[in-house]
């Protein structure tokens, strides 16, 4: 549907398009396939990804399209500056929500580690639950011995901090992730900065550096989970400390690897020329992601390694 | 904020036509009135199966003892019924109307967003058909209460709940979206001249709920995300065997579910706001006040969630504290009812369809929240929690309250969303069906609950039988309405007579500066906005 | 523009009139209000519940009277022009300050008695709560929280009442097979947990509630005044059968509860000595058949046969006709994870010896073996 003219004070509304809808079907298969993947498994089968990946595809290659389609608009001078700040709105407040998400679970981090564990372990208002309940149990946090340990196995170590002094030889795994993560926000700016100088080589540089810098975070990331499944005993599985830890780290790893890959994405769009000092968008709300992302990380490091 | 807006009308490259044909108009419109249309009735359709769930418990209670439905499949009902009332029927109800008349009103061409606008739309129906095909998978549906408490929904939860999970994940990704839509079109939209505090109620009220939204869907996507995860990847958030705990499911499940509530409801504050002053043909009273009140209303409604939990054993601080919280919600909704009834104060007063519902609003949504208050009391609710007086608190908030604001949004607008009238003996019929029905059904719900019925029981004790019959005839008349409804407004759309432009003549507002029905695309041109279609 | 006719003002104000009655009525018509029940605390909750009852009833009389007034007088059809008038911050203060002076004194008595209610010491006897689906468990606790004796507290109403098939009683639902004793004029004090998911614990008169949490306990207490048996129900949806797991409560005098006391020790003696006894298949039978009855039907039904998926099938089943330690340890341990429940933590070894024996023989099942409490020892210990 291209547009005969484009005139910037008309703010462009699409006519219709295939894509939102097909978004939706991808979505409910890929749900629905996973759904009936982890119900399989658990009743004992081995599960098929099929249905999953099916939906992903479609999920993924429609989004393709709608994108494309957007920067096609984008580049034919259809989408005024109010357009623009519709899309800025719209970034901002996903991210936002994304915070609330986070929030979800960090409200229970805190729950536990205030209420939940002292009260089990003995302590605090509700003191009668351990002493009566869970006599063998006690307070302390990372909780190594879990009320029930027959049920929910303990740990072997944590993953909490050794203190700043022994984070360096060997290094530990998380302040490292911290440095890779805080070096990537500062590059992902420097790369914002060449656009706004017209400057496609720094451009091209920076995001490059800056995506390296994230995978190598996940890199790590993976490399931490191995250690702790396979040498600290640290699982899933082992009670509220491993179960605040997963979902957190993880929630977060999979929002960087989200994150990377819009990057990557910019980073083509970078090669193909696309950005301009006053028409970036794209990059700009991967960016916002990314630092959002970083801040999450550093929120983690504190809660959940440090403290 | 700035309150220099651009706003440009817009067209397409298509705008000097009118909609696709057929099926592919609603598939893949970008429209926010077809999309509007379709959130429409889709929430009605939900409407309806969700009452004939409500007509399943209502028949199993009619008298004591087992008749119809086994126990589980009971419980089924009732969860069904709550989720699907609230996500399917009433929050899809607003977003519709959201979409039909914030653009309108604020003098946009059509939603900011107006692609992924369709998205939030199609994801409702994917959403919908996985959970009630939950129904009928092996194990039955979901059947832990529409509060999904853990454990009962987790480890001792039938195989369906997975969809369940992933079927609630789908309605916050379209809720998300669907607020950041209203949030930009209501930021960034706005003609030249509609200043904030220019804006009808009806837009200051969905500006406030879809920031509520935002803020809480994403928590309940977590909650149901760890439930997820102890169900199948071993996790112990909610078993204290592994140092979690059952009751931090209900603080986050509740800090969702509190301000999942008003979401419901101011949004109903804002249709009201709207159709009184209409049929007063008098100004809203106290314009800022009411701006300011629902703004108190909704950061109150983020620190009162556990008086939902008074009996789970909170130590007593907490308790004192939830308490007083709440209580305060009642003053900044005081304001509101007070600024209604003064805006009804020596106005010239008529009573169409519309004027009848709100004032039944009024009225009724104020019982509700007087028991609200009731239970807000701790060492009260000690008695009523888990009763049906709960039941009957939440029902008058919700059906008279929620409900008929929207039926009341529907009688007001229907004529500009189509170009006819309905037919005002019919919808008169239908207010006072729809009034005796809805106080006939909830309100002997009052005293079966002070009485000790327990909710969400099959079978009951006789001493609660008379009340239950009642309750039961009144639930029939009450649905038997609502088809009503249906057929009314069917009439009113095939056969209505021709509507004016301004419909009624103590409307104002910029909706009503356009022509009935209203053009395919509103406002091509950005209206000029005069002070007597700013605020009313 | 359609004007109408409200003759309807009449049958609205009958309407409003009718409510306020029926909300005023409630005050005068005991059996639709609130229990006014049998503790200080439940009085101070009734009177509680009273005042804002009446305080909600002023406020809406004078509330929807301006709302009356102003429908009846200021309409078009009556002539009446609308006044432009929108704002007066005078009015707007005064109705912000005056609901919240009513609330705050509202907020005092609430306050008060709920300090009552957390005033947990100086209890004159423990009683621990446990809730399993869908019965209560009662334990008498010494000083040192050790149990001296235990029981179920299930449902009574046989389910031919339920489907209609013969009369229903007067105490329908609401009766079990043995309630809870208390002496009246003493503090009891209750400790609340759960077996498996969270139930709550209600009695109405004594104005008492409390959720009966899996792994967490909860603790409330009671002084009861009248001897009497008190009724009330779980409150909290615990599953299939949540509304077939009512409270009973019998306040009994000192003596009399004394003497209950003592003769279930008594009993609880003979329960271990029959631990050691060899039964013949016939006592088997009946015994297994009365604790079967008494515990698995609400799930596995009269006839064994289950509420399949969910509840599976006894007849036949791989667990009931094959290895028979097998079959004990799951009663004994239950499955972890679903509403089959440990029962060695509710059933003496006698009565899981017998209805291990009883499932294995009844309903067509031909095991060829028999089932002494010693077998059910032995794999206890073997575990
Ligand atoms: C639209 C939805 C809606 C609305 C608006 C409200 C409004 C309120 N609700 Fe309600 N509530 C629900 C929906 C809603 N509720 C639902 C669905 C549940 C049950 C959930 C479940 O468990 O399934 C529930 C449950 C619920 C509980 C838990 C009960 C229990 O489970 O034990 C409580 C307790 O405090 C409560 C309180 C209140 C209060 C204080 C208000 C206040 O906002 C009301 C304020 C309004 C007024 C008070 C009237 C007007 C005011 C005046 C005229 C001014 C002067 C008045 C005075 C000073 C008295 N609600
Ligand atoms: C907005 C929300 C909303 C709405 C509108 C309603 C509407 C109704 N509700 Fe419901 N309700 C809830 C929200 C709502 N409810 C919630 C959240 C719960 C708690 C759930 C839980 O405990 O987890 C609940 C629980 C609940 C209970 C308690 C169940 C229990 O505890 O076991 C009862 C019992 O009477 C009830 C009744 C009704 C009735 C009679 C209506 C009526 O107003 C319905 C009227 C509509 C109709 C009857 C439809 C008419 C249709 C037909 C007649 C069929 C025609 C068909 C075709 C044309 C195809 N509701
Ligand atoms: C609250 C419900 C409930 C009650 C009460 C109950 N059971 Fe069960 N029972 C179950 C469930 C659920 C299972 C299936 C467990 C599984 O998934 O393996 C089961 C399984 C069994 C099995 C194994 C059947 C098979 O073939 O897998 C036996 C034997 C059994 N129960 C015996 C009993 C006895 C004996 C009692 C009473 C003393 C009892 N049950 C009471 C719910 C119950
Ligand atoms: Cu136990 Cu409900
Ligand atoms: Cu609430």
């Amino acid at each position: 549907m291209a547009n005969a003219k484009a005139d910037p004070s008309i703010y462009f509304v699409p006519h219709n398009g295939w894509y939102p809808v097909v978004v939706a079907l991808g979505a409910m298969l890929m749900v629905t396939g996973f759904g009936s993947y982890l119900n399989d498994v658990k009743g004992g089968g081995d599960g098929s990804w099929v249905q999953f990946y099916t939906g992903l595809t479609i999920l993924a290659v429609t989004l393709f399209f709608w994108f494309a389609k957007v920067i096609e608009e984008n580049s034919q001078g259809l989408a005024n500056a109010q357009l623009k700040r519709s899309y800025v709105w719209g970034m901002g407040w996903f991210i936002f929500s994304e915070v609330m998400f986070f929030a979800a679970f960090f409200g229970a981090l805190f729950y536990a580690r205030v209420f939940a564990v002292s009260w089990l372990g003995g302590e605090g208002g509700k003191a009668m639950t351990g002493d009566y309940l869970w006599p063998d149990f006690s307070a302390e946090w990372p909780v190594m011995q879990n009320p029930d340990n027959a049920l929910f196995q303990g740990p072997d170590q944590s993953m909490a901090s050794p203190g700043i002094a022994n984070w360096f030889a060997p290094v530990y795994l998380p302040f490292l992730n911290t440095v890779l993560l805080l070096a990537s926000s500062v590059t992902v700016h420097f790369a914002h900065t060449a656009i706004k100088n017209q400057d496609r080589t720094k451009l091209i540089t920076w995001l490059g550096i800056t995506l390296v810098l994230g995978f190598a975070f996940l890199f790590f990331q993976v490399e931490e989970y191995i250690h702790a499944y396979q040498e600290l005993g640290l699982t899933l599985s082992s009670g509220i400390y491993g179960s605040t830890f997963y979902i957190l780290t993880g929630f977060h790893g999979f929002h960087v690897t989200m994150g990377a890959f819009i990057l990557t994405i910019q980073f083509f769009r970078a090669l193909k020329g696309h950005f301009k000092p006053d028409d970036c968008f794209g990059f700009e709300a991967a960016s916002w992601y990314w630092h959002f992302v970083d801040v999450v990380w550093v929120c983690l490091f504190i809660f959940v390694y440090i403290l | 904020m700035s309150e220099v807006v651009e706003t440009h009308a817009g067209h397409d490259d298509h705008d000097h036509h009118g909609p696709d044909k057929g099926l592919a108009r609603w598939l893949f419109t970008t429209n926010h009135k077809d999309i509007g249309t379709l959130y429409l009735w889709f929430s009605f359709a939900m409407f309806l199966i969700g009452g004939m769930m409500a007509l399943v418990i209502r028949a199993e209670l009619f008298e004591p003892g087992l008749q119809f439905v086994a126990p589980e499949f009971f419980n089924q009902m009732t969860t069904n019924h709550g989720l699907i009332m609230v996500f399917g029927a009433v929050m899809p109800a607003f977003v519709g109307l959201a979409n039909w008349l914030i653009p309108m009103m604020v003098g946009a061409p059509d939603m900011a967003l107006p692609r992924m606008n369709n998205l939030s739309f199609w994801i409702l129906p994917f959403a919908f058909g996985i959970m009630i095909s939950t129904l009928f998978m092996e194990g039955g549906g979901p059947n832990f209460g529409w509060t999904f408490y853990a454990p009962l929904s987790t480890t001792y939860a039938p195989d369906s709940v997975t969809y369940f999970i992933f079927a609630v994940h789908l309605m916050g990704a379209s809720s998300i979206m669907g607020s950041i839509n209203v949030i930009a079109t209501i930021l960034n939209m706005r003609a030249p001249g509609m200043t904030l505090m220019k804006m009808p109620l009806f837009v200051w009220t969905w500006l406030i709920t879809a920031y509520l939204l935002l803020a809480v869907m994403p928590v309940l996507a977590g909650v149901v995300t760890m439930m997820l995860f102890d169900i199948h990847f071993g996790t112990s958030f909610f078993n204290a065997a592994g140092g979690g705990d059952p009751v931090m499911f209900q603080h986050i499940f509740w800090f969702f579910g509190h301000p999942e509530v008003y979401i419901m409801i101011l949004p109903a504050f804002g249709v009201v706001s709207q159709i009184i002053p209409t049929f007063a043909r008098k100004p809203l009273f106290g314009y800022d006040s009411m701006v300011y009140a629902v703004a108190s209303i909704a950061f109150l409604s983020f620190i009162v969630w556990a008086h939902h939990m008074f009996t789970v054993g909170m130590p007593l601080a907490g308790q004192l504290f939830f308490m007083y919280a709440t209580m305060l919600i009642a003053v900044p909704t005081g304001v509101k009812v007070f600024n209604w009834i003064s805006t009804m104060w020596r106005g010239s007063m008529t009573f169409e369809t519309p004027m009848l519902f709100a004032i039944a609003f009024v009225i009724l949504f104020t019982i509700g929240g007087f028991s609200g208050l009731m239970l807000a009391i701790t060492p009260a609710d000690y008695q009523y929690h888990d009763t049906y007086f709960v039941v009957a608190h939440f029902h008058y908030v919700l059906v008279p309250g929620a409900i008929f604001s929207i039926i009341a949004a529907v009688y007001y607008w229907l004529p500009k969303w189509c170009g006819r009238m309905y037919d005002e003996t019919l919808g008169k019929i239908h207010f006072w069906l729809s009034f005796i029905g809805v106080n006939v059904t909830f309100f002997p719900q009052h005293f079966s609950g002070l009485a000790g019925m327990p909710r969400r029981i099959p079978d009951y004790a006789l001493q609660f039988a008379d009340f239950n019959m009642l309750s039961s005839i009144g639930a029939f008349i009450f649905g038997f309405s609502q088809v009503f409804f249906m057929f009314v407004v069917i009439h009113a759309i095939t056969r209505g007579k021709k509507a004016t432009d301004r419909v009624w003549d103590g409307a104002h507002g910029l909706e009503w500066t356009l022509p009935s029905p209203a053009p395919y695309h509103s406002f091509t041109h950005p209206p000029k906005v005069s002070d007597a279609e700013a605020h009313s | 523009m359609r004007v109408n006719k409200l003759n309807a003002a009449g049958w609205r104000r009958a309407a409003l009139g009718a409510l306020l009655m029926a909300a005023a009525g409630l005050a005068s018509a005991d059996e639709l209000n609130m229990p006014v029940g049998v503790t200080e605390i439940s009085r101070s909750v009734y009177d509680l519940h009273m005042i804002i009852l009446w305080v909600c009833v002023v406020i809406g009389i004078v509330v929807f009277g301006a709302m009356f007034w102003s429908i009846i007088h200021h309409r078009r059809s009556q002539g009446h022009e609308a006044a432009q008038f929108h704002e007066n911050t005078r009015l707007e203060i005064a109705w912000t300050i005056v609901p919240t002076i009513i609330l705050i004194a509202m907020a005092v008595p609430a306050t008060s008695t709920l300090i009552k209610m957390y005033d947990t010491g100086g209890e004159d006897m423990t009683v621990e709560v446990r809730g399993y689906q869908w019965k209560w468990q009662y334990k008498y606790l010494d000083e040192d929280y050790q149990s001296t004796f235990g029981f179920m507290s299930t449902l009574a109403t046989p389910q031919d009442e339920f489907y209609n098939r013969s009369a229903k009683g007067e105490h329908y639902l609401l009766e079990v097979d043995e309630p809870l004793r208390i002496p009246i004029n003493k503090k009891v004090r209750f400790l609340l947990t759960s077996e498996d998911v969270i139930h709550a614990w209600w009695v109405p008169d004594f104005g008492i509630k409390r959720d009966a949490v899996p792994g967490i306990l909860n603790e409330l207490w009671t002084i009861v005044e009248e001897p009497g048996v008190y009724r009330g129900q779980c409150t909290e949806l615990c599953g299939k059968d949540h509304g077939f797991m009512p409270v009973v409560v019998q306040a009994m005098e000192q003596e009399d509860f004394d003497a209950w006391y003592a003769t279930k020790l008594k009993e609880e003696q003979e329960r271990k000595a029959l631990e050691s006894m060899v039964f013949t298949t016939d006592e088997l039978m009946a015994r297994g058949e009365e604790v079967y009855t008494k515990n698995c039907v609400s799930c596995h039904q009269a006839n064994g046969q289950g509420v399949p998926p969910v509840f599976p099938s006894l007849v036949g089943s791989p667990v009931a006709t094959g290895d028979r330690d097998a079959h004990i340890r799951m009663v004994l341990n239950g499955v972890p994870g679903t509403s089959m429940q440990a029962f060695g933590a509710q059933l003496s070894k006698a009565e899981i010896a017998a209805v291990v024996h009883y499932e294995r023989h009844a309903w067509g099942n031909n095991a060829e073996d028999i089932t002494q409490p010693v077998d059910v020892a032995n794999v206890e210990a073997g575990q």
